[in-house]
């Protein structure tokens, strides 16, 4: 219910778009009665009282027109609903995406960056049909069987009061039958997505399949598998069909003993057929909203999965606080970054990232990071760059912690250079301003220059014009290494952060890549997070890291002589080159 | 149409289920026009006040119309759904065995994941091919022609009326429909297409655009692609109210046509006057076969656009075509793989990946094939395990020409470790049984050990029967090589193709994998396939490719002596490795 209430929350500024759904419905309903009535009045006059086409030709007409209404009205409700629904979906994406960008890096992270846009995109797109079809219908089921009862009760009290104790049958056999076969349908759901999961599985693995003879008797299998799932399903489905059939029961029952009681009171002459005649008419108008609802629920609640999804992805979100006004510090010669006791811990995670660390960097030194995948060398690097604040310690700039400074600016004295570049999609040229908008055409050829880009520029017929990204020009991955090296040269910031690529690359491409790297540090101070030996060999200082702690620090021959960690992987590579 | 014909095809196993569900259907909704125009009959015959005993006959028929509806529609639900998981399956096994031959060589050149995730996807939107989208018209046909019929004995101008408002709704609509999603749903499709990759590339890069604070440059982007799906989606919506609209303003007309046509037969007394209502409610009941219609056709659509991406793929000739008559690698003492002037073209490229290549592999030999990247490496070991056919020259395997064996008998004689080993989501015993399932506990062990991952598996919370994460994820990439060498081993084939198998790991850590490799497989014949050269003195010959032809062959000592390339390749290697200078050298 909660849930429920959050999603109506979503509505925001478009409440009011309810209230028109409900409006309209209204008068459709309205429209309904008078339809009902009008053609009861056509069939009495020429069946009882012998009227003919000219006299009835007027009403006829009406007829039409009342028809015309209606058909407006209920299409006018659905195309009020669907736009409803993109109104909300759009917002929602648009709160999403400020705050994934406000959580930055620290909380989409790589191996989860598939699973966040798929949220953005058709997580956000199964909430459609709650609010294009669900919630709408909610409105109309309340309101169309309302109207109909209205205008049956002084037509027939009777009928009436057979159509007011029958409705909340529908409602109630759906939520008993619902709710038992939800956890089924539930299950059911869990069994189809593991079977599609096996047979993306079994393509995707088809090479390796293949490759140990396996591939031919796996058809067999996956016959198999379907057949199994077919029967368990059915059996499912019998049960969960009960629903639709009590449903459809209650509503075909109900008209049926109508038909018979008027029918009888007809006979008997205690009643009149222009007035049977309507109820008759109205009946299947009155069951109809409410067996929608029932088919829309289901509609509905697959949308409530999977925004228990968004939800989900939004309260891990943080809400940034503004940076702006805060100090504007420039990195000096002689200046120190200090981190002192430095804890973090990511959202959801049992241990932390980095258990109380501290070390310092001097300008114009290189300090590698030194150490296996997830003992915390990239939250160094997020935490220095003000992605992520540490709940425990400081991380100092000179006397000034990061806390006192405004981040934007602190990030313009920063040039970072990671695994995987971001491509937009745009010219080459855009691609490498990104780093410095205000870049004159001298610095930006210096630059390639730099970062050896120009064979690649060369290579292409539009050169700097060339379309990168979705549509554009595919780069290797060497490729792309460079042109993130030219983005740092533009950006001529003092210090650099660094993950080294690890992708392999041919002796040829990584020597360029080493030149490049080097004449970028040269003179600037640097974070490097290290995957290469010469590169660790090279750093004026090693920070051995272990499980979120600094388990060695010194340089290469210091650590070589104190023989521990670091020593024994330099060993087991340098041993035998 | 020749698409949709295709599709019907696989229906073929099971039409008695289908055409059970296509009459359950029709009849369904027969009765409930049957309830509803004996509930006419019998209020406007009652009306006459004749007396109980005329009325019997309608009692009974809005009883029965009342209660056997619900029992139909029941029926008709779960044989239709029955047929769709006979379908489901059938599709999918129908692929499978489609794709098997394609993999992996037809599937290299597009980036494969997504295709074949698309494939799943299209396969789950044909689940409703039958259901929704080839059911409703033929029940809606038998509908139209069984009411129009009927109406039509009272007149034909009346049943004409009737049949015609039907078509106009069930068919004209539809097209209506259809024509609406054509227009703007490719486009929709275009623009969500293009969202997603979007988002993909901003998620991935999230750290370049903080760290060079693009947010705001990020955002407008977004927001006008958000205001190009946004703007599709209010037009479809438009249109679909459109359409619902129409239908009942077409319901309307059809009856306002059938009284027009019958109120003079009343008058004429051509008809009887209670006949009126219950044709009024026959009409207002029949609309029920053709509501659903216009929705079908926007599903047919793309049930169409996922059957063509389907076809397409599975359509493609195999590359390589089993022989007819398969021979088998004959049983011979000292097994051999001969390649002799092999030379091979990639489809489509105008100069040959391979040029006039031979060696001879024995179990014990060592073979290293070096060269820079597009030097034909990797297209060695994909002939070799016969992903494609070769133009010239010939494989031998014992003597036997390889086109003239079945690739399966082939690859029992190749173990495989590549740069990117497929790790399925299943236990690390799964894993490993797929190349051996006969293999016993002892031996799965062995291999395990063998490999170096005893600590690691001793720290696996169920041992053998750990879930290693989709795709393999809960491993690392070490890990992961060293269970695809787990694998090698285990397949006892007797000869050894090496891919890249360090490939993606630091270089802190391939060494220690490669040893390992080199020792487990001291006995078979090993070809690896490498562009670092590490170990190289282990090698019993270094073949070096470029633009594929060899250009240098000799163990590692001859090729330094010489000093052709080689010669420099290593040095180049050698200084990017210990450019921090000889002295650090411990």
């Amino acid at each position: 219910m909660k849930l429920d209430k959050r999603l109506l929350g979503l509505l925001g500024a478009e409440r009011w778009l309810m209230l028109l759904i409900g409006g309209v419905s209204l008068a459709a309903a309205i429209l309904i009665v008078l339809q009902a009535r009008l053609l009861s009045r056509i069939l009495t006059a020429v069946f009882l009282q012998g009227q003919d086409l000219n006299a009835a030709a007027l009403w006829l007409i009406s007829l039409l027109l009342v028809g015309a209404l209606r058909a407006g009205a209920a299409g006018g409700v659905e195309v009020i609903s669907g736009w409803l629904a993109v109104k909300v979906k759009e917002s929602l994406r648009r709160t999403l995406l400020n705050r994934l960008l406000d959580g930055g890096p620290a909380y989409i992270r790589q191996e989860n960056s598939g699973e966040v846009s798929n949220t953005f995109t058709n997580g956000v797109e199964a909430l459609d049909a709650y609010y294009s079809q669900y919630l709408p219908q909610l409105v109309i089921a309340a309101i169309t069987p309302l109207t109909v009862l209205l205008a049956v009760f002084p037509l027939d009290w009777l009928s009436g009061l057979i159509f007011l104790l029958t409705a909340p049958l529908i409602p109630i056999f759906m939520v008993l039958i619902g709710k038992g076969s939800e956890s089924i349908t539930r299950r059911q759901w869990q069994a189809l997505s593991r079977m599609s999961a096996f047979f993306l599985d079994t393509l995707q693995g088809l090479k390796e399949l293949k490759q140990w003879n396996r591939s031919r008797g796996h058809a067999e299998r996956i016959s198999r598998v379907s057949e199994d799932y077919r029967r368990k399903t059915m059996g499912v489905l019998r049960v969960t069909f009960l629903s639709a059939f009590v449903l459809e029961m209650v509503a075909t029952i109900s008209t049926a003993v109508v038909a018979v009681q008027i029918g009888l009171r007809l006979l008997y002459g205690l009643m009149q057929f222009e007035q049977a005649f309507v109820v008759l008419l109205l009946a299947p108008e009155f069951y109809q909203p409410l067996r929608l609802l029932g088919q829309r629920f289901h509609a509905g609640m697959s949308g409530v999965s999977a925004a228990n999804r968004i939800f989900a992805l939004l309260d891990s979100l943080p809400t940034r606080a503004d940076s702006a006004g805060r100090k504007d510090l420039t990195f000096k010669s002689g200046d120190l970054i200090r981190f002192e006791n430095v804890c973090f811990q990511y959202h959801h995670r049992e241990t932390a990232a980095l258990k109380g660390i501290n070390f310092e960097i001097r300008s114009g030194e290189m300090l590698a990071l030194v150490g296996n995948s997830g003992s915390g060398k990239t939250t160094i690097a997020h935490l220095l760059m003000g992605f992520i604040q540490p709940q425990q310690g400081r991380i100092w700039i000179n006397q000034h912690s990061l806390e006192e400074i405004d981040l934007l600016k602190w990030r313009q004295q920063i040039a970072w250079v990671g695994q995987r570049p971001y491509i937009m999609n745009g010219t080459l040229r855009d691609n490498l301003l990104l780093a410095a908008p205000q870049a004159g055409e001298s610095e930006l050829q210096m630059a390639i220059r730099q970062a050896k880009l120009e064979e690649v520029i060369a290579r292409l017929p539009e050169g700097l014009g060339a379309l990168l990204g979705e549509e554009g020009a595919k780069f290797s991955s060497g490729e792309i290494q460079r042109l993130a090296l030219a983005r740092a040269f533009l950006k001529n910031a003092p210090i650099i952060i660094l993950d080294e690529p690890t992708a392999h690359l041919d002796a040829a491409l990584e020597r360029i890549l080493e030149e490049s790297i080097r004449s970028l540090c040269a003179g600037r101070t640097v974070l490097m997070i290290a995957h290469r030996l010469p590169t660790v060999m090279r750093a004026d200082r090693i920070l051995v890291l272990r499980d979120g702690q600094v388990v060695e620090e010194g340089n290469h021959s210091q650590l070589i002589q104190e023989n521990g960690y670091y020593a024994s992987l330099v060993r087991g590579y340098g041993g035998r080159a | 149409m020749k698409t949709i014909l295709r599709l019907l095809g696989f229906l073929k196993p099971f039409w008695g289920w289908v055409v059970l569900s296509v009459v359950l259907s029709a009849t369904t909704v027969f009765a409930g026009i049957g309830l509803l125009g004996t509930s006419a009959d019998l209020i406007a015959r009652a009306a006459l006040q004749p007396g109980i005993a005329p009325l019997q006959v309608s009692i009974v028929g809005v009883r029965f119309f009342g209660i056997s509806r619900a029992f139909l529609r029941y029926l008709e639900r779960l044989v239709s759904h029955s047929v769709n998981f006979r379908l489901l399956a059938q599709l999918r096994v129908w692929f499978y065995g489609r794709l098997e031959p394609l993999a992996p060589a037809k599937l290299q050149d597009h980036r494969s994941g997504d295709i074949l995730q698309r494939a799943i996807g299209d396969i789950e939107t044909l689940e409703n091919f039958y259901v929704r989208v080839i059911a409703p018209p033929l029940s809606a046909i038998l509908v139209t022609a069984g009411m129009g019929w009927f109406v039509g004995l009272v007149d034909w101008r009346v049943g004409v009326a009737l049949a015609g408002g039907l078509l106009a709704g069930g068919g004209g609509l539809s097209l209506l429909a259809y024509w609406i999603g054509q227009k703007l749903g490719a486009a929709h499709v275009r623009q969500k297409a293009h969202l997603n990759a979007e988002m993909v590339g901003i998620f991935q890069g999230i750290t370049d655009i903080i760290a060079y604070s693009q947010e705001k440059n990020i955002r407008e982007g977004v927001v006008s692609s958000l205001t190009a799906v946004s703007r599709t989606q209010r037009r479809l919506a438009l249109g679909s109210g459109i359409v619902n609209g129409l239908m009942i303003f077409l319901t309307n007309l059809t009856l306002v046509l059938v009284l027009w046509f019958a109120i003079p037969l009343v008058n004429g007394g051509a008809l009887e006057g209670y006949q009126l209502p219950v044709l009024a409610m026959l009409t207002l009941a029949s609309f029920e076969a053709v509501n659903s219609l216009p929705q079908a056709a926007q599903l047919l659509r793309g049930n169409l656009e996922s059957a063509q991406r389907l076809f397409e793929i599975s359509d493609q000739p195999p590359a390589v075509i089993e022989p007819s008559h398969p021979l088998e690698a004959p049983a011979v003492h000292d097994t051999r793989l001969e390649i002799s002037h092999l030379t091979f073209t990639y489809p489509g490229r105008p100069l040959p990946t391979l040029n006039e290549i031979s060696l001879s592999l024995l179990p014990g030999r060592k073979i290293a094939v070096v060269g820079e990247s597009g030097a034909g490496k990797s297209t060695l070991v994909q002939l070799l395990l016969r992903y494609w056919d070769y133009d010239e020259g010939e494989i031998l395997l014992n003597g036997v020409d390889y086109k003239k064996m079945d690739t399966i008998s082939i690859r029992r004689f190749l173990g495989v470790v590549s740069a990117a080993p497929y790790l399925f989501s299943a236990s690390v015993r799964q894993n490993l049984l797929i190349v051996r399932p006969d293999a016993d506990e002892q031996e799965l062990f062995r291999a395990i050990q063998l490999a170096g991952l005893s600590e690691w598996l001793s720290a696996l919370p169920n041992g053998l029967e750990t879930w290693i994460g989709e795709h393999g994820q809960l491993l690392s990439g070490g890990e992961r090589q060293r269970l695809a060498v787990a694998r090698a081993f285990l397949s006892q084939a007797p000869f050894i193709l090496l891919d890249e198998p360090t490939a993606g790991l630091d270089s802190l850590n391939e060494i220690l994998l490669m040893r390992t490799i080199l020792s487990l497989f001291k006995e078979r014949g090993v070809l690896w396939i490498t562009h670092r050269l590490i170990e190289m003195d282990q090698m019993d010959e270094i073949i070096v490719l470029q633009n594929g032809r060899i250009i240098e062959r000799g163990n590692h000592h001859r090729l330094l002596t010489a000093g052709g390339v080689y010669a420099g390749l290593w040095q180049a290697q050698q200084r990017v490795l210990w450019s921090a200078g000889p002295e650090l050298l411990v």
